[in-house]
C-alpha cells in the first residue's frame, strides 16, 4: 500500500506559518515541529521548502527575523510575526475557510 | 516597506555574499541540530539521531542552495557568473575573439561613421522651420536650369501668389578695413526677403526691410554670429556701429542667431541688401544671369503648382521687356522648382548614396564574417554543451549562456567601433571633398550613437543565436561522439554559403573601386592644358582704395608683378581675372562680325597681364601671345583657343577676324577686337570636361576692372616654399591687398577631382577590407573542415592518394565556394555599378578588364586563403591519424 501524502497542499505553507507564528516567536525547526504536531503528522514539512517560505514571507514585511539564544542555549533565527503579518493571516484564513467549505459542500452533495 | 526589505536584503546578498551565506547555512545547520537533538530526546544513539536527522531534512547541501536559489538577486547573480565564464571563453580563444571583436568594431565604426556624415546632408531636413517648402528655382534652359536675373526675379515676385517669401541672393567678399588689418570676407547681397524665405531672423538687431533694399539705399549689413564675435568681441552694443567695407561705410543692423546655418554659403559672414535698379537699363547688371533664387511656398502649395502657375507667366515675361531679354539671351523656357534639400545636396548625392551602399556592404561582409567565426567555434565547443546538458543545464540556460557570450563580444565591438567611428569622422570632414554642404553638421551624435548601439546589439543577438540554436537543436549524444572527431561535419553548409556571400558581396566593392580607380587614373593623365608643375597661385585682392585712372590701377599691378619677378626663385609671374581648375566659373557672351547677329554662347573670359601664357606654359598656335604693347589705348586683341577657333572657323584662319566681347554685344557701334592669336586648350572646370570655348583679353583693355585677381607664379624649385617672400614682394608695392586662397596648381588640380577622389578613397578601403573578411573567412571554412577531416584524409592517404590529390580536394572545395560567389557577385556587381555611374570617368561600367582584374584579384587571393589548409591537409600523416582512434 502507499505510503500516505505528507506534503503541505499547494499554496496554504504561507499560512500555516502565518498562524503558527501567531501564536508567539519561534525558529525555523520549531515552526516545522508545531505544523506536523498540531496537524497530527498529516503534514511533513521539507526544510528547504519552509526556509524558503520564511525568507520570503520576511521579505514581503510580513515577518520579522532576528537571531537569539534558545532556552538550550543554541543560536537560532527566531520570526516574529509583523502587524502587516496579521492582517495577512486574517485574510488568507478567511480565503482559505470560504474555499475549503466551498470544497466541502461539493463533495458532500449526492447525485 | 516589502519593496525596501526586497531592495536591503538583496544588495546585501550582493555586497555581503559571504555573511548571507553564512546566516543560510547557520539556519540550515541549527535545523539539523535540533533535529538531532529531537531524535536524542526520543533515546537513539547520537549517530543514528544525527543519521535519521539527515533522512528526514535531506542533504543539507542543497537545501543551502534552494534556500539562496532565491530573490531577485540571484538572476543578477546567475547572469554574472555567465559573463564571468563568457569572459573565461573568450580569453580561451584569444585569436578568434581578437578577430572577432576587431572586424565587428570595423564594421561598426565604418558604417557609424559614414553615417554620421551621409545624415545631416541628404536625410536630416534643413535646420529651418518647415525645410519642405523651402524651393529652390532655375530658369529652364532645355534640360538644366541657369542661374536667373534680377528682371525675371521682380517680375515673379510682383506676381507670383504660390509663395509666402522670393528672395534672389549672390555671392560678394567685400574687404573690410579700418581694424588691424584688411581682411576679406565671405558674405552674400540679398533681396530683402531672403532672411523671410528661410524664416530665420537676427538675434540682435532687426531683419532686412523693403526700404534697405532700393536703388542707391542706405549702406546696411548684418552680421553672422561667428563674424560679431571675431570682429567686435560679442559686442551687444553693435546694432547702429559702422564697418568700412570695400571702402564705403556700412551701419551694422542686426547679428545672426548662433546656431544659423546658412545652407547656400555656409562661410558667409555677412549680408547686405541686392539695391539693384528697379528700372532694369538694358546695360546693366539686373539682366546678368548670376543670381540664386530661393522661395518659401505658401502653406498647402505644392511645386508643381508653383511651376505651373510661373511657367504661364513666361509669355508676359517677353512682352513686358523685350529689349531686356534681347540682349540678355531671351526669356526663360520656363522654371524648375526643386526642393531646397535636393538642390544643395544634387551634386554630391551619387556619392554618397554609393558610399552609403559601400558601407552597407562592409558591414554585412562584417556580420556574416562574425558569424562564421562564431559557428566555427560553436562547432568546436559541441562536446563541451552536449557535457553541460548531460549535467542538467537547460536549453534555455545554454542559449542564454551563449547570448551573454555574443554579447559581451558586441559590447566590446561596438566600444570599439564608437572609437573608429569618432576617428572616422575627423577623417571624412577633413577628407571631404569642398563642395560637400553642411560639413559643420557632420558629428558623432546621439542618433548615430543609437545607431551603432543598435546595429551592434543586433548583431550581437543575430550571430548569438546561430550557434545556440545548433548548440540545442542538435542531439547531445551525437554531440559528444562528434567531440571526439570521427565525422565530418553537417553543417558545412551553413558556412559554405556564408563564404559564398562575402566572396559575392566583396566582388561588388572591389568592382566598383576598381571602376573608380580606372576613371581617377584616367583623369590624372589628361593634361590640363597647362604645366601645372612649380606653379604657385593665389587671390589678390584690391584694398579698396579707390584710383585716379585705370592706369594707375594698372601701375600697381605690374609694380606687384615686377617685384614678385624679383623674388629669388621665381621664373616669371602673371595676373589672371579667372584660374583653371580652381572653381572659377566667370563666362562672357562673344559674337563674330562674320556671324551677323549670332551670338557664339558664353566662352570663359580670362583678364590677364602680359606674361600669363609664358607663366602657365600654355602652348601658342597661331599668331601671336598679349604683351605689355597691348594697352588701353592701343586696339583691343583677343586671344581664343584652339577648340573655339575650330568651332568657329573650321579650317579658316582666325588670326584678323573681329568680334564683339562682354557688354560690347549690346553696343555694336563701339571698335571691334581683332583676334591676334590661337592658343592651346585649358581644362577651365573640371578634367573630365573639355573643349570648352575660351578668349583672352589685356587686364588693361577689359572696360571693367576685376578687383580680384589671381596671381600665378612660375617657381624654379618648391613653389610652396616661396609663398611667403612672394606675399611681402606684393605687400611692397601695395600694402593694403588681401592675399587669399594660397595654393599650389597641382594641389587646385587634385582638389578639382576631390569628389572622385573622395569615393575612390572610401571604395578602395572599403573593398581591402571587404577582400581580406572575405579571405579569412574561407581560410576559417576550409581549416576548420579539414581539422575534422583529418582521419578521412588519413585514410585518402592510406588507400593511396598523393599528396597532390589531397591538395587538389582542398583546394577544389575552396575554388568552387569562390567561384560560386564570383557568378553571384558579378551579377550583383553589374547591378551595384549602375549606382556609381555618374563618378565614372571614360569608363564603361562593364569595363571587362576590371571584371576580369577583379576576378583574378579574388581568385588569388582565395587561392591563397585555401592553400595554407590544403597543404597541412596533405601533411597529414595516415600512420598517425589512423592510430588515434
Amino acid at each position: 500500500m502507499d505510503e500516505p501524502n505528507t506534503d503541505v497542499i499547494q499554496g496554504t505553507l504561507d499560512l500555516l506559518i502565518l498562524k503558527t507564528l501567531s501564536l508567539g516567536p519561534l525558529h525555523a525547526f520549531g515552526i516545522g515541529r508545531r505544523i506536523e504536531q498540531i496537524s497530527g503528522d498529516v503534514f511533513k514539512v521539507n526544510p528547504g521548502s519552509l526556509l524558503t517560505a520564511l525568507q520570503r514571507l520576511e521579505r514581503a514585511g510580513w515577518l520579522d527575523a532576528e537571531w537569539r539564544q534558545t532556552e538550550n542555549s543554541r543560536r537560532a533565527r527566531f520570526y516574529t510575526l509583523t502587524r502587516a503579518g496579521r492582517k495577512r493571516l486574517e485574510a488568507e484564513a478567511a480565503d482559505w475557510t470560504r474555499r475549503a467549505s466551498a470544497i466541502a459542500r461539493v463533495l458532500k452533495a449526492e447525485g | 516597506m516589502s519593496l525596501w526589505r526586497q531592495l536591503t536584503r538583496g544588495l546585501r546578498v550582493l555586497t555581503k555574499g559571504a555573511a548571507a551565506d553564512q546566516d543560510v547555512a547557520d539556519e540550515v545547520q541549527h535545523y539539523l541540530d535540533e533535529a538531532t537533538a529531537a531524535h536524542l530526546a526520543r533515546g537513539l544513539s547520537p549517530e543514528d539521531a544525527r543519521r535519521a536527522a539527515r533522512l528526514e531534512c535531506g542533504n543539507a547541501t542543497v537545501v543551502r542552495e534552494q534556500v539562496r536559489s532565491y530573490g531577485w538577486e540571484n538572476l543578477i547573480g546567475t547572469s554574472l557568473a555567465d559573463l564571468r565564464y563568457a569572459g573565461r571563453q573568450l580569453r580561451k580563444s584569444p585569436g578568434i575573439t581578437a578577430a572577432v571583436i576587431l572586424i565587428l568594431g570595423l564594421g561598426v565604426g565604418a558604417s557609424t561613421s559614414i553615417f554620421s556624415a551621409v545624415n545631416p546632408i541628404l536625410f536630416e531636413p534643413l535646420p529651418y522651420p518647415h525645410p519642405d517648402r523651402l524651393t529652390m528655382i532655375w530658369d529652364k534652359r532645355g534640360d538644366s536650369g541657369r542661374l536667373t536675373n534680377f528682371a525675371t526675379y521682380r517680375a515673379l515676385a510682383e506676381r507670383s501668389r504660390s509663395f509666402d517669401a522670393l528672395a534672389v541672393v549672390k555671392s560678394w567678399q567685400p574687404t573690410m578695413t579700418g581694424h588691424a588689418e584688411p581682411e576679406r570676407l565671405e558674405g552674400q547681397r540679398v533681396s530683402a526677403g531672403y532672411f523671410r524665405a528661410l524664416a530665420v531672423w537676427p538675434a540682435i538687431g532687426r531683419d532686412f526691410q523693403q526700404a534697405d533694399d532700393q536703388f542707391h539705399g542706405p549702406n546696411v549689413v548684418i552680421l553672422s554670429d561667428r563674424a560679431w564675435r571675431r570682429r567686435f568681441g560679442g559686442d551687444p552694443a553693435v546694432v547702429g556701429r559702422q564697418v568700412t567695407l570695400d571702402d564705403a561705410g556700412f551701419t551694422v543692423v542686426g547679428v545672426m542667431p548662433r546656431g544659423f546655418e546658412n545652407v547656400l554659403a555656409p562661410d558667409a559672414d555677412l549680408w547686405a541688401p541686392l539695391q539693384y535698379n528697379p528700372s532694369l537699363p538694358t546695360d546693366g547688371r539686373e539682366w546678368g544671369h548670376h543670381l540664386r533664387m530661393v522661395g518659401r511656398l505658401r502653406p498647402g502649395a505644392s511645386r508643381d503648382r508653383a511651376r505651373n502657375e510661373m511657367d504661364a507667366m513666361v509669355p508676359d515675361l517677353a512682352r513686358m521687356s523685350p529689349a531686356g531679354y534681347a540682349v540678355s539671351g531671351g526669356p526663360p523656357e520656363g522654371f524648375l522648382v526643386d526642393s531646397l534639400q535636393a538642390d544643395i545636396t544634387a551634386d554630391v548625392r551619387p556619392a554618397l548614396v554609393a558610399v552609403l551602399g559601400a558601407v552597407m556592404l562592409v558591414l554585412v561582409i562584417a556580420c556574416v564574417n562574425v558569424t562564421n567565426l562564431l559557428v566555427a567555434r560553436g562547432v568546436q565547443r559541441r562536446g563541451e554543451f552536449a557535457m553541460r546538458a548531460a549535467l542538467g543545464a537547460g536549453r534555455s540556460r545554454l542559449i542564454r549562456q551563449l547570448l551573454t557570450e555574443s554579447l559581451l563580444l558586441a559590447a566590446l565591438g561596438g566600444a570599439l567601433g564608437l572609437a573608429i567611428a569618432d576617428a572616422g569622422v575627423r577623417v571624412l570632414a577633413a577628407l571631404s571633398p569642398p563642395e560637400l554642404p553642411r560639413v559643420g553638421a557632420i558629428a558623432v551624435d546621439a542618433t548615430v550613437f543609437v545607431f551603432a548601439l543598435s546595429i551592434t546589439t543586433l548583431i550581437g543577438l543575430l550571430v548569438g543565436l546561430i550557434p545556440a540554436l545548433h548548440a540545442s537543436r542538435s542531439n547531445l549524444q551525437a554531440g559528444m561522439r562528434e567531440s571526439s572527431h570521427r565525422t565530418a561535419g553537417r553543417h558545412q553548409w551553413t558556412r559554405g554559403a556564408l563564404v559564398v556571400a562575402e566572396v559575392a558581396l566583396s566582388l561588388i566593392l572591389l568592382v566598383s573601386a576598381g571602376l573608380l580607380f580606372h576613371s581617377v587614373q584616367r583623369l590624372f593623365v589628361i593634361s590640363p592644358g597647362f604645366d601645372a608643375s612649380h606653379l604657385l597661385t593665389m587671390q589678390v585682392q584690391e584694398s579698396g582704395r579707390p584710383f585716379e585712372t585705370p592706369v594707375a590701377r594698372y601701375r600697381l599691378l605690374e609694380q606687384a608683378v615686377e617685384a614678385v619677378r624679383h623674388v629669388p626663385g621665381v621664373e616669371d609671374a602673371a595676373f589672371t581675372s579667372q584660374l583653371p581648375l580652381s572653381g572659377d566659373f566667370d563666362t562672357y557672351g562673344v559674337r563674330f562680325e562674320k556671324d551677323g547677329n549670332a551670338d557664339s554662347g558664353p566662352a570663359f573670359r580670362y583678364a590677364v597681364t602680359a606674361g600669363y601664357f609664358e607663366t602657365m606654359r600654355i602652348p601658342l598656335r597661331r599668331g601671336r601671345l598679349l604683351d605689355q604693347h597691348d594697352a588701353a589705348t592701343t586696339p583691343a586683341a583677343i586671344v581664343i583657343n584652339e577648340s573655339f577657333a575650330t568651332r568657329v572657323f573650321h579650317d579658316q584662319d582666325p588670326i584678323g577676324q573681329r568680334l564683339h566681347v562682354g557688354s560690347d554685344l549690346l553696343h555694336p557701334e563701339r571698335p571691334w577686337a581683332t583676334v591676334v592669336g590661337v592658343v592651346g586648350d585649358v581644362k577651365q572646370s573640371s578634367l573630365a570636361v573639355g573643349e570648352e570655348d575660351a578668349f583672352y583679353v589685356s587686364a588693361t583693355q577689359w572696360p571693367f576692372p576685376d578687383r580680384l585677381l589671381s596671381l600665378v607664379v612660375r617657381a624654379r624649385g618648391n613653389a610652396a616654399a616661396l609663398a611667403p617672400a612672394i606675399r611681402t614682394a606684393i605687400w611692397s608695392a601695395d600694402k593694403d591687398r588681401p592675399i587669399v586662397r594660397v595654393a599650389t596648381m597641382e594641389r587646385l588640380v587634385a582638389a578639382s577631382e576631390a569628389r572622385r577622389r573622395f569615393a575612390l578613397v572610401v571604395f578602395a578601403t572599403f573593398a581591402l577590407v571587404g577582400l581580406v573578411l572575405a579571405a579569412t573567412g574561407l581560410y576559417g571554412v576550409l581549416s576548420g573542415n579539414v581539422s575534422e577531416r583529418t582521419r578521412e584524409i588519413g585514410v585518402r592517404s592510406a588507400l593511396g592518394a598523393s599528396r597532390g590529390d589531397i591538395l587538389a580536394l582542398v583546394i577544389r572545395q575552396g575554388l568552387a565556394l569562390t567561384g560560386l560567389g564570383v557568378v553571384l557577385g558579378l551579377g550583383a556587381a553589374v547591378a551595384a555599378s549602375g549606382a556609381i555611374v555618374t563618378l565614372l570617368f571614360a569608363t564603361s561600367r562593364l569595363d571587362p578588364l576590371t571584371y576580369a582584374g577583379v576576378v583574378a584579384l579574388l581568385m588569388a587571393v582565395s587561392g591563397l586563403a585555401c592553400w595554407v589548409p590544403a597543404w597541412r591537409a596533405a601533411c597529414v600523416d595516415p600512420s598517425i591519424t589512423l592510430r588515434a582512434e
